[in-house]
């Protein structure tokens, strides 16, 4: 169906059935519950769940099936929300010019540093990428302050031109909507104990999500796939059958560059603001580790590294000490004390601590990443089904 | 599942899981959306609390800052909710504060760290709006953050009182209806430090400023230009250097061939205390220039500053917003309840997050409501008194606090590792107003969500 095999197909189902669900499936805890903390059910971080997850699916078109492992992919990232801003600021709040041209921003963008960058390959072209994107950072902080708003970050203004809407109306700064339906918006609905929202700027990115897994599933399944995974696993020889690779990793640079500005671009319509710190290397390293975590080179591994990651760095990074006093207030005190000062380093400001050993734990005992854990898991049960 | 094993011995049919599952349903409640007109605003307190999200840095280049403004926020909390000793609540001017939470609410909060990002503080500020329901938004200790989580609160619908920001930009060319600002600016900063120092230097200096490049660095970098040219000094050169620079040696060499007697640092928490030592060891402060003596300025003082460039801050001037040596009575509690919770003096961000975090649960108490709107008309034009920093304007065009500025000088003979600078000249307010139009920006309107 689609073009896809039966098990693809059934794959795309379950993306589907999933973020769909979204809403319903991370918020497992009822309202006012001691656990209401691990909810991840709110549009925010949905939103982040579903963008992160378009920018690593992209980045993991180059890095798994090319091998090729840039370390400046926050650029085109950076580059497409800047783009996108500027769309809102000038033409119009509506999210679909938006969305559009940072995309096209991006491709372009990447069209000239993967020309330069891909010149080499290995270590060498990890750092040439770097090396952009860290200038884009510093230009984008600091030269570029016109164009970008500097450190400060470039948001919509109340005087913004818009040309399609007709300039400045009412007091307020407009929100990016999609033909007059605001991305803010959402619907709340309440079951028992249960508070979940459907908000509409979390649909737009899921249905954004679907149509982007779909052409990867696409790319990873078609001839041009098959050539970039022979690039992966032996471009010498692909050169001595007399082919370039280079016109193809060129390609592929290109597209995962334009995954990378479309989720900058989704970005900027969920929240309309740009900072040059999106750019910086750190950024850059997040989406290497997504990838890595969720497993290299699969399909929806890197959607789930970064829904993994984002989870960490916006729900572990909000517990406090109070909470946790609170959680185990049941003990009595002086090994409550002992248990929260034993969880403290972990949890709050030591977020990437736990992160951190998470992707030790992973790296060390499961080289293919959740995922490849995952199918590791079901082959030997399967294997032991069938003896 | 089959059917023998059912301990009912019933087969399953269709039509029983349907029974079964609408009976179900029926328990677990109907579901039921719930309309937006419920609340009369975002995030309305409906039980017996309401909660406020501090959003400091934790991590990153200001994470000092970050903690001590938690300090102070646990501390309010405390003191609004009737915990402790009161605090600033006893001096406050306004007796609206009973000790009994906000409008009979206990007050509850949520934390987040910002990373001095305006990415991720805006994301903690979401999460702490859409997830925890707050109604408030506090903190922060960079101006680039402040103005990105003011825009949020802005779109969102939610009050937000930023801690320490000293950009002229918060209330300036990016104000909004629904922010507040109580720490002074850069003009300010300027317009204060600049008659002291034509007393001390004279009125024929040349200046050589280096300016940390970003927008704080811009802004305090004109405003000391503009008022020390004002009394007559020069300006050799400005220099930017990048934000994260950690060894200023190369900027501070070429400044002894400028022609330069003065240097300005536009650096603030560990740039200023890297490039003030590096002057310092460049032999700066001995040197001669033009006949005087060379001399150095620090614009923005901050305890945790001088802590860092110890012997290097003597006799050298600064501005800050509020100093723990204070002897006016509202100083006094405040840093006597806070060095009893934690054992040493408060810092200026700590004392602007907790008289923020008053000055919101005060309002609240005059508009009789949590309602952003009704807030943020009884924050504006209101006037207060014992909070530290004596007569305090709210204005109401720009919704930045007019108090009066202190001009400190680093502590020749400090008399332990908190008392490092001396106030040489409290500033009176009415020296350090400015008219609102200046910068440019609009507040708009005020948005409930």
């Amino acid at each position: 169906m689609l073009g896809l095999s039966r098990n693809d197909f059934l794959m795309l189902l379950f993306v589907l059935v999933l973020v769909a669900a979204a809403p319903i499936i991370l918020n497992p805890f009822p309202e006012g519950s001691n656990f209401a903390q691990f909810n991840a059910g709110y549009p925010d971080l949905m939103q982040r769940f579903v963008i992160f997850g378009i920018f690593a699916i992209g980045f993991n078109i180059l890095f798994g099936l090319t091998g090729y492992l840039s370390f400046g992919h926050a650029a085109f990232l950076g580059a497409g929300s800047y783009a996108g801003v500027w769309m809102l600021k000038l033409l119009t709040i509506n999210v679909i010019p938006a969305i559009i041209i940072s995309t096209v921003v991006a491709g372009i963008f990447s069209l000239f540093i993967g020309f330069i960058s891909l010149r080499r390959s290995g270590i060498y072209f990890s750092i040439l990428t770097l090396a952009f994107a860290q200038m884009s950072f510093a230009l984008a902080a600091s030269v570029l302050t016109p164009i970008t708003g500097g450190e400060t970050g470039l948001q919509t203004a109340l005087n913004d031109p818009r040309v399609l809407d007709g300039g400045a109306t009412g007091g307020n700064i407009p929100a990016p909507s999609l033909f007059g339906l605001e991305m803010g918006h959402s619907w709340k609905v309440a079951v028992g104990d249960w508070i979940w929202t459907f908000n509409v700027g979390y649909y737009l990115c899921a249905f954004v999500l679907l149509i982007v897994f779909y052409i990867a599933i696409r790319i990873f399944r078609s001839p041009f796939g098959m050539m970039l995974k022979a690039i992966k696993s032996n471009s010498q020889r692909l050169s001595y059958t007399g082919i370039s690779p280079r016109p193809y990793t060129l390609a592929a640079f290109v597209i995962s560059g334009m995954y990378a500005g479309l989720a900058g671009g989704l970005m900027v319509a969920m929240d309309p603001l740009a900072g040059p710190e999106r750019m910086q290397w750190t950024a850059s390293g997040e989406v290497v580790l997504m990838s890595i975590l969720g497993g290299v080179g699969t399909l929806v591994g890197p959607v789930l590294g970064a829904g993994i990651i984002k989870y960490f760095e916006n729900i572990f990074s909000k517990i406090n000490d109070g909470l946790l006093h609170q959680w185990f207030s049941f003990m009595p005190d002086g090994i409550e004390n002992v248990i929260v000062g034993i969880i403290h380093p972990f949890v709050g400001k030591g977020w990437h601590l736990s992160l951190g050993l998470m992707f030790m734990l992973v790296v060390i005992f499961l080289p293919g990443g959740l995922v490849g854990g995952i199918n590791g898991l079901f082959r030997r049960l399967f294997r032991r089904r069938s003896q | 599942m089959s059917s023998a094993k059912n301990p009912l011995k019933k087969p399953v049919t269709r039509r029983s899981v349907l029974k079964a599952s609408a009976a179900s349903a029926a328990v677990v409640s109907a579901p039921m959306i719930i309309p937006s007109s419920a609340h009369a605003y975002l995030n309305e307190p409906k039980g017996s609390s309401v909660t406020l999200g501090f959003n400091v840095p934790q991590s990153g280049a200001y994470a000092d800052e970050g903690a001590d403004e938690l300090r102070a926020y646990e501390l309010a909390v405390e003191h609004l909710n009737g915990d402790g000793d009161g605090g600033m609540m006893n001096t406050f001017s306004s007796k609206e504060l009973k000790g009994n939470g906000i409008l009979g609410r206990k007050v509850e909060y949520v934390t987040g760290d910002t990373q001095t990002k305006p990415d991720a503080a805006r994301a903690s500020a979401r999460s702490m709006i859409e997830k925890d329901g707050a109604i408030m938004i506090t903190g922060g200790s960079s101006s680039g953050v402040a103005v990105a989580v003011q825009g949020l609160c802005q779109e969102a619908g939610v009050i937000f009182m930023a801690g320490l920001t000293h950009s002229n930009d918060t209330t300036g060319k990016d104000k909004k209806a629904n922010g507040f600002r109580h720490f002074f600016n850069s003009y300010m900063s300027g317009a204060a430090l600049a008659p002291i120092l034509a007393d001390a230097y004279g009125n024929e200096r040349r200046a050589y400023h280096l300016t940390a490049d970003y927008n704080w660095g811009y802004t305090t970098e004109e405003a000391v230009r503009t008022s020390t040219e004002e009394m007559g000094w020069e300006t050799v050169a400005a220099v930017k250097t990048p934000l994260s620079q950690t060894d200023f040696s190369s900027y501070i060499a070429p400044i002894q061939a400028s022609g330069a007697d003065v240097l300005v640092l536009n650096h603030y928490g560990a740039n200023m205390v890297n490039s003030l030592t590096s002057a310092v060891q460049f032999g700066l402060r001995n040197a001669e220039a033009n006949g005087k003596n060379f001399e150095i300025i620090v614009p923005l003082y901050s305890r945790l500053m001088a802590k860092g460039a110890g012997e290097n801050v003597k006799g050298i001037f600064g501005s800050t917003n509020w100093h723990w040596s204070l002897q006016d009575e509202g100083s006094k509690a405040f840093v006597k309840s806070f060095g009893e919770k934690y054992g040493f003096p408060p810092s200026q961000a700590a004392h602007t997050c907790y008289v923020q975090a008053l000055l919101y649960a005060d309002a609240c108490e005059r508009a009789g409501s949590h309602d952003p709107c009704a807030v943020g008309a009884a924050l504006e034009g209101f006037e207060f008194d014992g909070l530290g920093n004596g007569p305090t304007l709210y204005r109401a065009e720009d919704h930045q606090c007019f108090k009066d500025v202190l001009v400190v000088k680093g502590k020749e003979n400090p008399t332990s590792e908190f008392d490092l600078l001396e106030i040489v000249e409290v500033t009176p307010a009415a020296k350090v107003t400015y008219d609102a139009s200046i910068f440019g920006g609009e507040l708009g309107s005020c948005n409930s969500g």
